[in-house]
């Protein structure tokens, strides 16, 4: 079953607080009287429409509107901040179609570039408008509101197909076990952080928590993890400054074992991908980890940072092959970028993402949620 | 995924454009299109990229396209070089207060690089400068910055002022600064917190602390993998505060750091360092053609470009070198000349530009009689191609073999060589000559004495019978320098193309 069919499903659920994405586009959508328009031949959508340049005067005065709109939802959002941005979702939705104008050539080159500012790569945002394109084609979508439907329905479907079936969820051990969770990623993403929000996450859950401060090599990442396990009230194991992080994980698996934690959380030092050392002393860390525990790590995440562009592809290519990663913490949302790279990363290497980092707060870490993320990528087209 | 085939699809694009001269509209656009896509993969911000291409379009069309060179190699030439320029100036040095100290204030994102920046900038000012920085560490926010930055003090033996997290950070840089002050530290950094532009509440603590502490830098820091945000970024802090210089971080990463260019076209600010690596060390100034062609990413294109350019260069010196050879007067061209003398060919040409020498009895005299003729051929024709070609493998042992083989005395065998040396001599004055010929020449056209060539008379013999080279009659100065250069020339030119003839039957 598809994400778009699922959702669809939960429609019913009705108490369901946490509406899906397509049944809040569609709350947002009834208000408006989208169908009375739907005599007017502008919003008639054909092949050969959607084909046609259009350059004229009344699109130009349409597309300033646009702008100007888009100016007003940015000063919006720079005074409101990001959060309420986030809980005026469908105020803003119903802003954004209502807006929506005719869906021609201009609508899909729009669509690409808005695709490619969000960092979804050129490919990837080509591909999504020529899919979209062929779409609205098949479905004969010949109103606005059938347009809209279909472009929302296939966003969501592009990220869900792309995973494979492939699991959203946190894996663990099997009960009485630690499950070991390895964070990896280039310096500065927000690992230690991560780990942090991770760790009060699941200790609100009456888990047993511990931390592994394996970054031993830069100045003060112990001393980070540490104020961290104290802010969260849980154990952490460390070693000196420049001695072997292995020897860290090591302890750290040790004590987990004998100490019986539910999880152990390993920090690690940033890495780039392309440090052919530095990769191997991860592989290391990983067999250390095994070792002890043969079904550990149940989760290497690696830990992608929503500013980085194109190199968050090689990133995940990388750690991929070195330490099997199982899903991706996409860090710093709650910025002005959008991670559109992880599309991409989804298509070629099946990676989901299983948490988003939206400040720097305790609290600022959420599982993923595949609308709200479709939503951010192309909030700013219409 | 896009990337790999980037420079195979570019250069099946060059391969379908052909013609020479100038860049068209077609070639501009095919290949344009490809380098937008190039910039785009290597997060150039889309709006930097398209002003870029419109930049390039306008400068490209029309180029003149250089030898060598397809025009789709060209527009990439032109697009590598406007980018470097782009790129600003290579080696901006930090900015440097009248009196100390000089504060340099650092600023970004949560995670760029700000802390391990400092650590590495003051080292070098300490290493390269003797200069006696204070670090002041300013982010109370991200748990254990303070140690990050003291431990990074203690092991570089660099002293950082703090007053711990549970001070403002407004308040940390005032009395770090006074005590900078006290100290008379000659520089001094703030550390601050990684923030998001949107934040405007960590945005004011930072215009506050750069009113108190008016920096005389304020260095934004950028994570050179940053996608097409980094213009955002850049611009929220530059309107927000005004840098004056940017770091690049990570570029020690396999990114291709279009970022780069984006912050370049929002701040115009100058790049001034790059982070390349964890080491204190690894910080290095801004090179702007690295960073270009980084960027472009069309290693392989350019790198051909600069061999074509090279080979070309190459061909041209190797033309030169062959122009040098044409210009060396041989046995050869001495035949030529003495053929062409005995047709009254250049000479009969020149002589009769002097008005009345048309029909001047002279004329018969400057004859070579076809029986002198014949005899200098011999002797040049008994000599072999390598021979007439270096008349210094003349030895005594062949001459007499020339002699032998031509039927003429040794006597007259030396006496040709020695002609032809005199002319040669001549030749080589003029070709090299600084424009005008030299004087001797002009002596020799003027005069037509033998002895202005340094030739005895009396030594050319049966040879100066019809007068060779000197046409006597006419006296010194008959002929104006202007006519005498003139016929030179085409004479010389005459001996040239003769000569390539030669060499082309040779071949
Ligand atoms: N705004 C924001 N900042 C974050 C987020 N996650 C981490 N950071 C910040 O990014 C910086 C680097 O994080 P850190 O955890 O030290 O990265 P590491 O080197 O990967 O361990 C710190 O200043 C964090 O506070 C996030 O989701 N949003
Ligand atoms: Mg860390």
């Amino acid at each position: 079953m598809s994400l778009f069919d699922r959702l669809r499903g939960r429609k019913k659920d009705e108490e369901n607080e946490k509406k899906s994405f397509f049944n809040r586009v569609k709350d947002t959508f009834a208000p408006l009287p989208l169908d009375s328009e739907e005599d007017q031949p502008e919003n008639k959508l054909s092949l050969e429409e959607t084909k046609k340049p259009s350059a004229n005067k009344k699109k130009v005065s349409e597309s300033e509107e646009q702008v100007q709109y888009k100016e007003d939802l940015e000063a919006n959002s720079y005074e409101e901040g990001l959060t309420k941005t986030r809980s005026s979702f469908s105020e803003k939705f119903k802003m954004l179609m209502a807006n929506f104008r005719a869906v021609d050539e201009d609508f899909f080159e729009e669509l690409e570039e808005t695709l490619i500012a969000a960092d979804v790569g050129f490919e990837m945002a080509l591909k999504i408008s020529n899919e979209l394109q062929d779409e609205v084609r098949l479905k004969n979508a010949s109103s606005k509101k059938d347009v809209q439907n279909t472009i929302i329905e296939k966003l969501v479907n592009v990220y869900d197909q792309a995973g494979n079936g492939e699991n959203n969820e946190m894996l663990f051990a099997e009960a009485g076990q630690p499950s070991v969770f390895l964070f990896v990623g280039v310096n500065g993403v927000g690992k230690t952080t991560t780990i942090g929000k991770m760790a009060s996450f699941y200790k609100k859950q009456g888990k047993k928590v511990l931390l592994a401060a394996a970054d031993t090599f830069r100045a003060g990442a112990t001393e980070q993890l540490v104020e961290w396990a104290h802010r969260d009230q849980v154990d952490v194991v460390t070693g000196k400054e420049k001695s072997d992080p292995a020897s860290v994980v090591f302890d750290g698996v040790k004590k987990s074992i004998d100490g019986h934690y539910d999880i152990l959380f390993v920090d690690t030092a940033g890495r780039l991908q392309n440090n052919d050392n530095l990769m191997r002393e991860l592989e290391k860390m990983k067999k250390i980890i095994t070792r002890q525990l043969p079904n550990a790590p149940q989760e290497v995440l690696l830990v992608l940072d929503a500013t980085t562009g194109q190199n968050a592809l090689q990133q995940a290519r990388l750690f991929k092959d070195s330490t099997d990663v199982t899903g991706l913490v996409l860090t710093k949302l709650d910025g002005t970028a959008k991670g559109g790279i992880v599309l991409a990363i989804r298509q070629e290497l099946h990676l989901p993402v299983k948490w988003v980092g939206l400040g720097e707060k305790v609290d600022d870490l959420e599982p993923f949620n595949a609308d709200e993320f479709v939503y951010g990528l192309f909030k700013d087209l219409i | 995924m896009a990337f790999e085939n980037l420079t195979s699809r570019i250069q099946t694009a060059m391969k379908t454009l052909s013609g020479k001269g100038k860049v068209s509209e077609t070639d501009l656009d095919e290949t344009l299109r490809e380098i937008r896509l190039a910039l785009l993969e290597a997060d150039v911000n889309l709006k930097t990229a398209r002003n870029f291409i419109k930049q390039v379009r306008d400068k490209a069309l029309g180029a003149k396209v250089l030898e060598g060179l397809n025009p789709s190699e060209q527009v990439v030439k032109i697009v590598n070089d406007q980018l470097t320029a782009m790129m600003g100036e290579k080696a901006v040095p930090l900015n440097k207060s009248s009196k100390i100290p000089t504060v340099i204030m650092m600023a970004g994102l949560q995670g760029a690089g700000k802390t391990t920046t400092v650590a590495k900038l003051a080292n070098r000012l300490k290493d390269e400068n003797h200069a006696r920085p204070l670090l002041i560490a300013a982010d109370v926010y991200r748990p254990a910055a303070i140690e990050q930055l003291k431990s990074l003090g203690d092991q570089l033996s660099i002293p950082v002022f703090d007053e711990g997290v549970g001070e403002n950070p407004r308040k940390i840089v005032e009395d770090g600064l006074k005590q900078a002050r006290e100290n008379k530290n000659d520089y001094v950094f703030i550390d601050t917190a990684g923030r998001l532009q949107i934040d405007q509440v960590l945005m004011q603590e930072l215009k506050d602390i750069e009113k108190m502490a008016e920096p005389d830098e304020i260095l934004l820091t950028v994570d050179a993998m940053t996608g097409q945000n980094a213009t955002e970024t850049a611009r929220g802090f530059n309107d927000a505060l005004g840098i004056t210089g940017v770091v690049l971080t990570k570029l020690d990463g396999d990114t291709r750091g279009g970022a780069a260019l984006s912050i370049r076209e929002v701040t115009g600010k100058p790049i001034k360092f790059v982070g390349e690596g964890e080491k204190v060390t690894d910080l290095d100034v801004f090179y702007p053609d690295r960073m270009a062609s980084r960027i472009l990413g069309m290693g392989d294109v350019l790198s051909l470009i600069e061999k074509t350019q090279k080979d070309f260069d190459e061909k041209q010196a190797s033309e030169q070198l062959q122009k040098l050879q044409e210009n060396t007067f041989d046995f050869n061209d001495f035949l030529e000349q003495l053929k062409q003398i005995q047709n009254m060919g250049p000479m009969e040409d020149m002589l009769k530009m002097i008005p009345g020498m048309a029909n001047n009895p002279a004329m018969a005299q400057a004859q070579i009689g076809p029986k002198d003729f014949s005899h200098m051929e011999a002797i040049v024709y008994s000599m072999t191609p390598g021979e007439r070609v270096d008349p210094e493998l003349l030895t005594p042992a062949r001459r007499r073999r020339i002699a032998a083989g031509s039927g003429r005395p040794v006597v007259d065998v030396n006496r040709l060589i020695k002609q032809f040396k005199q002319m040669r001599q001549m030749m080589y004055k003029f070709t090299n000559g600084k424009g005008g010929l030299p004087a001797g020449m002009e002596d020799m056209l003027g005069g037509m004495d033998p002895s202005a060539m340094g030739v005895d008379p009396s030594q050319l013999g049966d040879l100066n019978a019809g007068g060779f080279p000197g046409l006597g009659g006419s006296g010194k100065g008959g002929l104006g320098g202007k006519v005498a250069d003139f016929a030179m020339k085409r004479a010389f030119k005459k001996i040239k193309k003769a000569k390539k003839k030669r060499n082309k039957r040779h071949k």
